[in-house]
């Protein structure tokens, strides 16, 4: 079925509150407005008010209950509007729910999702247009999922609904509209899990969530320059892939990583790492990284421009590791 | 004025080469840099390109022809501009009203300059140098400030140094390369042609050393009825300090493979046994690996499965070193045959008492002689004679084989 992202993040929400009364959702907007993003359309009516809960301005309250929730039984789904709002709600996520399982010696685990859109879209200046997935992926006790395609989204959406561990889901607000081939019914994709993109035997571009697709239109441009770049999704920043990133750079011998976000600490230092530790013998170019301009995110059209990441910027560095 | 197009030495060592074919055409335009011909040399197809741009004049010797480095083997020049050979092969060109001074032939490219300092190779380049037994030293790195990258490797002008392989002693790791392939250096290349010609196909020489078997006498002895395992023999002991010795040398633990050599990072021994009508050798495999009440079991176990005739055919094939012993038929020492593709075989005599001096007295000692064949192609005297070394103070010193 072609579906938006947005619908198949919906159609996840449906089933999964379908197949297990335990499941419920909750956040600003989520019931009768159905959501900032239409993520939640159709839900309140579906489910009733007791499983489609709209709650105050209030983050780190609610985030609260959800932790409290889960932690008694149940798999609340908690949406932020956006993760730049969750801010406020970063006690309950690192102090609470990522420690529960930890400081109970296992007895008590935090079985909830906390979703929302993360990173920039046009021109909602500094506060609004930041990538926080390297905050979260730096917390043991948290995974961190960040789907690139409709299919993904509601493949890891189930997943993470179903995973006794607390899941930080966060999706892209300019993904929200983008369309393709959904798996109808039960379609999970696992955590942990890259996945190849494209593939290709040059060079390997590591990317999650909107930098796919940028990385896939570089690998459009590389092909007509008889480059053959290999597109690795991570999908799930935390718990990492290890093995699918050592496996295709090791393959390819050259590597790049781009993200949405800030270069220092990102994720793309992790993913270096693991390549000159792992597989040092197969370089043959040092990793290069392409990242978001190390600035907050400006509002001017222009500039915002030059701040992100762009499918110019990954060609550049491919023919860099390629020595081209 | 045509521009002369030389033989260039294309390799370091290059005297003459080969013009496979040609690449541009008589009346051709040709720019500078363009591919004019592909040649052979003494280690590789390289390229020859042009020096000066215009038009291919005249393509002076055919291809397939060998000319030596330096000879005339084509003008470049402007388009319409007539050119005669003379007999003598100096050319003649028609509108140049003075004879042409001869252009100084271009200059060879330069052999890369003795590294200095930090040799900047990516870690694949320097990976892959490293098993193909390439110096890294005697390439040219495209990359940044000179960096050796892959495409580096990639070259035809690529070749070997020298065999790093057999210069360390390998380390093994699970899952790593069974072999490594080292290409022939041009002395080693020399080596095999010459010495071939003098003794026929695998040119064959003998190191021959006597060795104290004192102690091993008395670690047999101690062995036998300890446990319930098989009854380890001589052959036992000297095959496992076989393989201990080849893992220090594994220059002698290889295969002759005509183009190159074959450095075997896995020790399989071929052992000798006497059939009816002949003779056959089951290998014992990863014999430095396996303890000596396991060699002993599946030694006992293939010799009698040899005699039976019902060994595998992979049971008797894949050796990388052979042991032959007739020391139970009273040999007090002989030459054995190598079983090529492997490059050494060791022949053992018996143990016998005999009268040696031993801490400055005379004295009765048990002594055992081992002769071991080499083929010279790959292992050279003093190669084969370190090994022998190593291999005698281990059978002297058994307690060597669990330290």
């Amino acid at each position: 079925m072609n579906l938006t992202y947005r619908d198949a993040l919906n159609q996840a929400l449906r089933e999964e509150m379908q197949r297990d009364p335990d499941v419920f959702l909750m956040g600003e907007e989520v019931g009768v407005y159905q959501g900032a993003y239409k993520v939640s359309r159709g839900l309140l009516e579906e489910f009733g008010p007791m499983r489609v809960v709209d709650t105050p301005i209030t983050e780190l309250g609610f985030a609260g209950v959800g932790v409290g929730a889960a932690m008694v039984g149940l798999r609340p789904v908690v949406e932020f509007m956006t993760w730049n709002f969750a801010l406020l709600a970063i006690d309950q996520l690192v102090n609470s729910a990522a420690k529960m399982r930890y400081m109970s010696n296992g007895q008590v685990g935090v079985p909830a999702v906390f979703r929302g859109p993360g990173g920039s879209a046009l021109q909602l200046a500094a506060q609004h247009s930041q990538a926080f997935e390297s905050f979260y992926a730096h917390i043991p006790g948290l995974k961190v999922v960040m789907p690139a395609t409709p299919a993904d989204a509601k493949g890891l959406l189930k997943s993470a609904i179903r995973d006794d561990d607390p899941v930080i889901f966060i999706e892209g607000e300019m993904l929200y509209n983008t369309k393709g081939e959904v798996p109808e019914g039960e379609h999970l994709v696992p955590l942990g899990k890259a996945d190849v993109k494209r593939a290709g035997r040059d060079v390997t571009i590591i990317c999650h969530s909107k930098t796919v697709g940028v990385a896939l239109k570089a690998a459009e441009e590389l092909a007509a320059a008889e480059v053959e770049a290999e597109v690795l999704d991570l999908r799930t920043i935390r718990p990492l892939d290890e093995e699918a990133v050592v496996t295709s750079v090791a393959r390819t011998h050259r590597c790049v990583v781009a993200e949405e976000g800030w270069p220092f600490a990102g994720v793309g230092a992790q993913v270096v790492d693991i390549i000159q530790r792992e597989v040092f013998d197969e370089l043959d170019a040092p990793v290069i990284r392409v990242t978001g301009a190390d600035v907050p995110m400006p509002y001017n059209k222009h500039l915002e421009r030059a701040a992100k990441v762009d499918a110019a910027r990954i060609v550049a560095a491919v023919n860099e590791v390629l020595y081209r | 004025m045509a521009t002369r197009v030389v033989m260039e030495a294309l390799s370091p060592t290059m005297e003459e080469g080969r013009l496979i074919e040609w690449k541009k055409g008589e009346g051709e335009a040709v720019a500078v840099g363009d591919v004019l011909a592909e040649v052979e040399t003494d280690k590789a197809v390289m390229e020859l390109t042009a020096r000066a741009g215009g038009t291919l004049l005249k393509q002076v010797v055919p291809a397939g022809t060998t000319v030596p480095v330096s000879q005339l083997v084509a003008l470049i020049g402007e388009p319409g501009e007539q050119v005669a050979m003379e007999p003598n092969g100096k050319e003649r060109v028609a509108d140049a009203t003075t004879p042409a001074p001869a252009t100084p032939a271009p200059p060879a490219p330069e052999p890369p300059a003795p590294v200095s300092g930090r040799m900047k190779a990516s870690p694949l380049a320097r990976r892959l140098a490293a098993e193909r037994g390439i110096d890294l030293g005697s390439l040219h790195g495209s990359g940044p400030e000179g960096r050796v990258v892959l495409r580096d490797l990639e070259r035809p002008g690529a070749v070997a140094g020298r065999p790093v392989a057999a210069a360390r002693p390998v380390v093994r790791t699970a899952g790593g390369p069974a072999y490594t392939d080292t290409p022939l250096t041009p002395i080693r290349k020399t080596i095999a042609k010459r010495l071939a010609q003098s003794l026929g196909p695998v040119p064959t020489f003998y190191l021959t050393t006597e060795v104290d078997m004192e102690r091993a006498w008395e670690a047999r002895g101690a062995l036998t009825g300890a446990g319930n395992g098989p009854k380890v023999s001589f052959n036992d002991i000297i095959i496992k300090c076989v393989a201990l010795a080849l893992r220090q040398h594994p220059a002698c633990n290889a295969w002759w493979q005509d183009d190159h050599i074959r450095y075997w990072h896995e020790i399989h021994l071929s052992m000798a046994v006497a059939v009816e009508d002949g003779l056959i050798t089951p290998v014992i495999r990863d014999a430095d690996l396996k303890s000596l009440r396991e060699i002993a079991a599946e030694s006992q176990d293939l010799a009698g499965r040899a005699r039976d005739r019902r060994l595998k055919p992979e049971e008797y094939t894949g050796g990388t070193f052979s042991v032959s012993n007739l020391g139970m038929l009273d040999i007090d020492e002989f030459t054995a045959i190598i079983n090529p593709p492997e490059a050494g075989i060791l022949a053992v005599g018996r143990i016998v008492q005999t009268a040696v001096a031993h801490d400055g007295q005379l004295a009765l000692r048990r002594r055992m002689r081992l002769t071991m064949s080499c083929d010279h192609r790959v292992i050279d005297g003093a190669t084969g004679a370190r090994f022998l070394q190593t291999l005698k103070a281990m059978l002297e010193n058994p307690l060597a084989m669990v330290y």
